[in-house]
């Protein structure tokens, strides 16, 4: 039992590896408690789950938050962190609302690129100020947290922009839905795969775990770590703002706090799903299933009895909980190696 | 390395080099900390002259109370970064100590003394935890106190739910608002626990081996564990200490507005910790100093109150805090780049006595 840490994986067989990972991945856990929230809460309401609107909740909600998780994941992975994403979606979801009103007939597609264009360019600011300074992200970004939302209260003042300036076509969108699945979750599942597949299959990917679980060592390895850690930014940013994009569709509104305070939860998912806070392990898709699981827990709560002002104490505990889950899986498996070298 | 047991026994007068390679006129003022401070004294004495009723005393009585909450927490807040920790819960700690102790008077009738000392006694409790977690768990505090800034929220909207807190005692209401002498001085009473917590804190960190040890965490823990420090008892009470100043500040907030609602206080963590990182505290530890972040909260509360009284947004001081933030990060890593690029210059030494045989050694040594 303990010599089987020592082999190396390819001397197994395919489905072997496969089935062991899935059944070890600290992804299966958090998806198991989804699960059982999602059939606690169908169980004691059918219409949780099996209903037109229930259904469409489950899936749309969690959207927003869905696509922040991926961008703030790629940053920590790489040992760094963004917490101006709130402020990021501000800016977008205030920009959308401009270009709506100037080009009332601008085709939708557009609008994303355009969301995803400034979200890129708050992000690549991150990025430099954090690679060319070498500065710690975290004082950057609360900085730029604060610049952001400064400039968009500026812009806004105590305006906000209406649900009559955007047109009717985009105002669908955020409600409209593909077979069943509402299109701003297929938007946010289809950047969660690509981000996926890149970050496990392509090299510059890897290269971003490499530089956070090491950046001396990437360093000295010939990494160019200054412009994967870049490179993460303005991702996280470009996503930043197509949630912007997509706060703009679903609530149809933009003012000066809107997203406010939405980078701790993206945080709070990513660290659910997880993903280190000090970089190098972690999947995406572990932080996919934290936002889902924190959207659904939001919504479950109140079905299964728990007044939802103590909504806020369970998100808490839930993340105490999985950091130390993380934190005693982690132990056991250094004493199964610590083990397994001292049997060989 | 035999130097070091020639250098031992070498008599001290022998040394043909100086203790340190500045005078110590320029060791104080070329530093981050005196930077902070000379811009705060810029700034408070542009505003003096340019902004009319900037210099008056309800204005300086106002900029105090409302600051005092902030400057508390930063105390606790420098020396858990400069040990290379964080803790983002303080402000959650501050709403949830606050509804506690304000149920307990309005719902429980529990008299109010008695509920601010539980109030005070749960800021510890709260701040165990998080220590607890972070030091003898071993867990990171960023993610630590993420989770605990949500959970300590989250009790306190279970605490208060749609009730409404208010209207406390006017006796103690008067504490918050009382000024120090007459009506008419710029001092509220609220300076004498601000003036008291800033001096202990000081002590603690610059005069104390438990403030030494809070340096050595920050370089290296691990060195610091050899040199005999306790680390994790340290960060364990910093921890406490942050909870109970917290949970101090809470029952401040709650008798200065007179109500304790579900979003007290939220947000304040980042400003705590905008404070403190602009008064020269650095991120990763080890560095930073107790009168540099005092300027660093006080310069934040100045220019907010002066942007204000000039009728600007408060959307500017937002910006300005933020830039500040960045500039003073990147400042200091310029500089430190610039310094590498510039050839050390080597201090001259003036003849001295002949030297001694240690000192020969040490040329010899790389």
């Amino acid at each position: 039992m303990s010599t089987t840490t020592l082999v190396a994986p390819s001397a197994q067989p395919r489905v072997t590896r496969i089935v062991t990972a899935i059944t070890r991945s600290r992804e299966l856990a958090i998806a198991l408690v989804l699960v059982v929230i999602l059939l606690a809460a169908t169980t004691k309401r059918h219409t949780f789950l099996f209903s037109h609107d229930g259904w469409r909740d489950t899936l749309l909600s969690p959207s927003i938050l869905l696509v922040l998780a991926i961008g703030e994941m790629v940053v920590i992975v790489t040992r760094n962190v963004d917490l101006s994403v709130g402020s990021t979606l501000g800016i977008s979801a205030y920009v959308t609302g401009k270009i709506f009103i100037a080009h009332p007939g601008i085709p939708l597609i557009a609008v994303f690129v355009a969301g995803l264009l400034v979200g890129a360019v708050l992000g690549a600011i991150n990025g430099l100020l954090v690679t060319i300074f070498k500065v710690p992200a975290l004082v950057i970004t609360l900085g730029t947290l604060y610049i952001y939302r400064g400039f968009l209260t500026h812009e806004l003042g105590s305006g906000r922009i209406n649900a009559d300036d955007f047109p009717a076509n985009f105002q669908k969108l955020g409600t409209q839905q593909i077979l069943t699945i509402p299109v701003l979750t297929l938007i946010g599942l289809f950047a969660l795969v690509l981000v996926g597949y890149y970050l496990q299959t392509a090299r510059g990917g890897r290269e971003l775990y490499a530089v956070g679980s090491d950046p001396d060592a990437a360093v000295l390895y010939g990494l160019p770590t200054g412009r994967r850690v870049f490179g993460a930014f303005v991702l996280c940013g470009s996503l930043a703002g197509l949630a912007g994009v997509f706060s703009v569709a679903r609530y149809a509104t933009a003012f000066s706090g809107t997203g406010l305070n939405l980078e701790l939860q993206a945080v709070a998912a990513v660290v659910i799903g997880g993903v280190a806070i000090f970089g190098g392990s972690g999947t995406v898709w572990g932080a996919a299933i934290g936002a889902f699981l924190l959207i659904t827990i939001d919504r479950a709560l109140p079905i299964l009895g728990i007044s939802d002002f103590w909504q806020g104490a369970v998100v808490g505990a839930l993340i105490l909980g999985s950091i130390c889950l993380d934190r005693l899986l982690s132990m056991r498996r250094t004493h199964r190696l610590i083990e397994a070298r001292d049997d060989a | 390395m035999s130097t070091t047991a020639d250098r031992a026994t070498a008599p001290a007068s022998s040394r043909t080099y100086p203790a340190y390679s500045r005078p110590w006129v320029l060791r104080t003022l070329l530093t981050r900390e005196f930077a902070v401070i000379a811009l705060l004294v810029l700034v408070y004495v542009y505003s003096s002259v340019n902004i009319a009723y900037f210099d008056s005393s309800l204005t300086i009585y106002n900029l105090l109370r409302d600051n005092a909450p902030i400057l508390m927490m930063a105390l606790p807040m420098t020396l858990i970064i400069i040990t290379g920790e964080i803790d983002l819960s303080v402000s959650s700690t501050l709403a949830v100590s606050a509804a506690t102790a304000g149920v307990l008077v309005k719902e429980h009738s529990v008299p109010i003394g008695l509920a601010v000392v539980i109030a005070l006694l749960l800021g510890c409790v709260l701040g165990a935890l998080n220590g607890f977690l972070v030091a003898y768990v071993g867990l990171p505090s960023l993610a630590v106190t993420i989770g605990t800034l949500a959970l300590y929220r989250g009790l306190t909207e279970g605490l208060i739910q749609t009730n409404r807190i208010a209207q406390f005692p006017p006796s103690w209401q008067d504490l918050a608002s009382k000024h120090l002498g007459g009506v008419t001085s710029p001092w509220p009473l609220v300076l004498v626990p601000m003036v008291v917590l800033t001096i202990v804190f000081g002590l603690l960190l610059h005069f104390t081996t438990f403030g030494r040890g809070v340096y050595e965490i920050g370089n290296s823990s691990e060195a610091a564990h050899f040199s005999g420090v306790e680390v994790a008892r340290t960060k364990f009470l910093l921890f406490v200490l942050s909870g109970l100043v917290a949970s101090f500040a809470g029952i401040y907030v709650m008798l200065r507005a007179d109500s304790v609602a579900t979003d007290t206080g939220t947000g304040t963590e980042l400003k705590v910790i905008a404070s403190v990182l602009l008064g020269g505290v650095s991120i990763f530890g080890g560095r930073g100093a107790m009168h540099g972040v005092i300027a660093g909260v006080l310069l934040i509360a100045v220019l907010n109150s002066a942007l204000l009284l000039d009728n600007q947004g408060s959307e500017i001081i937002q910006i300005i805090i933020g830039l500040l933030l960045v500039v003073s990060v990147i400042s200091s890593s310029l500089l430190q780049r610039i310094r590498s690029l510039v050839p050390r210059r080597v201090p001259a030494i003036r003849p001295t006595n002949a030297p001694t045989a240690g000192d020969e050694s040490r040329k010899v040594a790389p």
